[in-house]
């Protein structure tokens, strides 16, 4: 009985604080549970949908919620359950690839700034400076006007948008490991520029970026879905929120299903990232 | 405070051009050749020798550095460009939208910080409680919903079910509220936000707790002492976010056919109008520029620290 006693405590213990704070936050756990509920819609989607999400049934055009139709159809017929099911694969595709991208050229950059501070960090973080005086939606656009509307440019676009954030806090948390003795010391030991970045500096950034990132997931979504609304993002016949309801305003008031169901779909999906990320920002960082 | 601003406005040089030379950078950076890029959508059919013709008429035979003076020359003298759709002057068209803008962006503003502003102080003040949830709980939704999707559910309620207000169009002042609203909502639970967060922090400091001592009011406490303290972070969210709407209200003026800065700059995408696009995202962006150093002023006005720290 007592080593039963002895062996699950080292389970608990296994906990760390921060996981420990992450899983009494209320609002954390939802967002958890919500972003593990999208990502299982978006993968089994196929599975779930009860029809294809281009399947074209003319004759059951601009269907209200039925049972054969739980979210109604489109103008086209098409079942608008399993174009929004489908649409949280794009989303969240189209929301990570920016992130992901972002996140990896802002963090190089920022180490790179942070690392070797000089003339390097002068021009970076003037180059930074630059991309922060647009307004993000505004670059954006900026972005696709140059390189034309379309998924691809829509998302390099975003990514552009999203590398000054990530620069930023990447450098910031440099300047401060560079100081730190155990960075003095592996230098002292002999290890090269490469190998103090990788190996010494940069896990140093990866809590705080991490939290970023998480809070940039959700912006991405909502940006791409608004450049896809506005046309210039993913464009038809892909199943996506954005593109979903910019053709579906044209069948208001008549069809509000077709407004309801993909905007209700986005901002739950935002909603869900902003709560994980909030959380793991008050996991990380107790002080608020 | 003069030197503070003369170093703010000084330090603002290289940012300006900087944000030119990327905006002129932006016909390089198009794919294909920059001369299709400027003719856009009447580029078709062209033959070789009329592109190399307009080429050398349009002075993109010569190096990047000259053209890149020739620009911003053109842009100090507010010459930017002639739009491919309309011929006429990039800069009278941006102008000639930007009132309809400042009216969007200000009327949100206003709407932002009387509703973001009371929730977050009541949010703070009665921290803990069924008030403080609801208000989190707004303010999350109001930062999660897409603001082109909650403007299209107000333009459905209100103007195609209800029939109150015009669905779409501008002139009066009832073509004004439901963009206006939309927009203010998504803006108010940023501020909400920061001013339940500041409002907190206001509340644990020292003086708070001195002025309480001294055996005032507890409404005065709050409102005069911590309140006052708590402003500086919800002046710059205001700021950015007034700043951002110069140009980032894009998409409910695109919803509400809203004839401003922002739905011009998405036709000119749309329409492959490159000196136009350019000349509205240029004019934005200083825009979003000035309202930050005014921000920034404005920040140095209200904390002595800022100036001389």
């Amino acid at each position: 009985m007592a080593e039963r006693v002895t062996a699950a405590r080292p389970r608990r213990a296994r906990l760390s604080p921060a996981a420990r704070r992450f899983l009494r936050n209320r609002g954390a756990v939802v967002g958890l549970a919500l972003t593990v509920l999208l990502v299982l819609a978006a993968v089994l989607a196929p599975w779930l949908a009860p029809y294809a999400p281009d399947a074209q049934d003319l004759r059951s055009r601009l269907r209200p919620p039925s049972p054969e139709h739980w979210f109604g159809t489109d103008e086209f017929g098409r079942d608008v359950l399993s174009r929004v099911l489908f649409g949280a694969r794009i989303s969240l595709l189209t929301g990570l690839v920016p992130v992901i991208t972002g996140l990896v050229v802002g963090t190089s950059l920022g180490l790179l700034a942070g690392f070797y501070r000089g003339w390097l960090d002068d021009v970076l973080m003037r180059v930074m400076d630059v991309l922060l005086a647009f307004p993000s939606l505004l670059l954006a656009l900026a972005v696709v006007g140059t390189l034309g509307p379309g998924m691809v440019n829509a998302v390099i676009a975003v990514a552009i948008v999203s590398v000054p954030g990530y620069a930023r806090l990447a450098r910031s948390v440099v300047l401060a490991a560079r100081e730190e003795e155990y960075v003095h010391a592996a230098r002292a030991l002999g290890a090269h520029d490469p190998r103090l970045m990788l190996k010494h500096v940069l896990p140093a950034t990866l809590g705080p970026l991490t939290v970023q990132a998480t809070l940039g997931i959700g912006f991405a979504i909502l940006s791409m879905a608004g450049l896809s609304f506005l046309g210039l993002g993913v464009q038809p016949p892909t199943s996506d929120w954005g593109e979903m309801l910019s053709r579906g305003r044209r069948f208001l008031p008549g069809s509000s299903w077709l407004l309801l169901y993909p905007g209700a779909a986005i901002s739950l999906t935002v909603l869900a990232f902003n709560l994980l990320g909030d959380g793991l920002r008050d996991a990380f960082d107790p002080r608020d | 405070m003069l030197v503070y601003v003369a170093k703010r406005l000084l330090g603002l040089v290289p940012v300006l051009l900087g944000v030119v030379l990327l905006v002129f950078s932006m016909l390089w950076l198009a794919p294909g050749d920059p001369v299709i890029a400027l003719l856009g959508e009447s580029a078709q059919g062209i033959s070789a020798r009329q592109v190399e013709e307009l080429r050398r008429a349009y002075g993109l035979d010569r190096g990047f550095l000259e053209q890149f003076v020739d620009y911003l020359g053109d842009v100090l003298r507010l010459d930017l460009g002639t739009s491919l759709r309309s011929s006429q002057s990039v800069t009278s068209e941006v102008l000639s939208r930007f009132p309809a803008t400042l009216a969007l962006a200000g009327s949100a503003m206003a709407i932002a910080i009387l509703v973001g502003g009371a929730f977050g102080v009541l949010a703070a003040v009665y921290k803990g409680t069924w008030i403080d949830s609801v208000a989190i709980v707004v303010a999350l939704l109001g930062v999660s919903v897409p603001v082109f999707w909650s403007g299209l559910i107000l333009m459905l309620v209100f103007a195609l079910q209800l029939g109150w207000l015009p669905a779409s169009g501008s002139g009066t002042w009832r073509h004004l509220v439901m963009p206006a609203a939309a927009v203010g909502f998504s803006s108010a639970a940023f501020i909400a936000r920061v001013t339940r967060a500041s409002l907190i922090e206001a509340l644990r400091q020292d003086f708070v707790r001195t002025a309480r001592a001294k055996g005032l009011n507890e409404s005065r406490v709050r409102l005069k002492h911590a309140l006052k303290n708590a402003l500086l972070p919800v002046v710059t969210v205001v700021g950015l976010q007034f700043g951002g709407l110069l140009g980032g209200a894009v998409l409910t003026e695109t919803v509400f056919a809203w004839p401003g800065v922002g739905r011009l700059l998405v036709d000119a995408i749309r329409s492959r109008d490159m000196p136009l696009v350019q000349g509205s995202v240029l004019f934005c962006a200083v825009a979003f520029i000035l309202v930050n150093l005014l921000v920034d002023l404005s920040y140095a006005a209200l904390n002595p620290k800022v100036r001389y720290g």
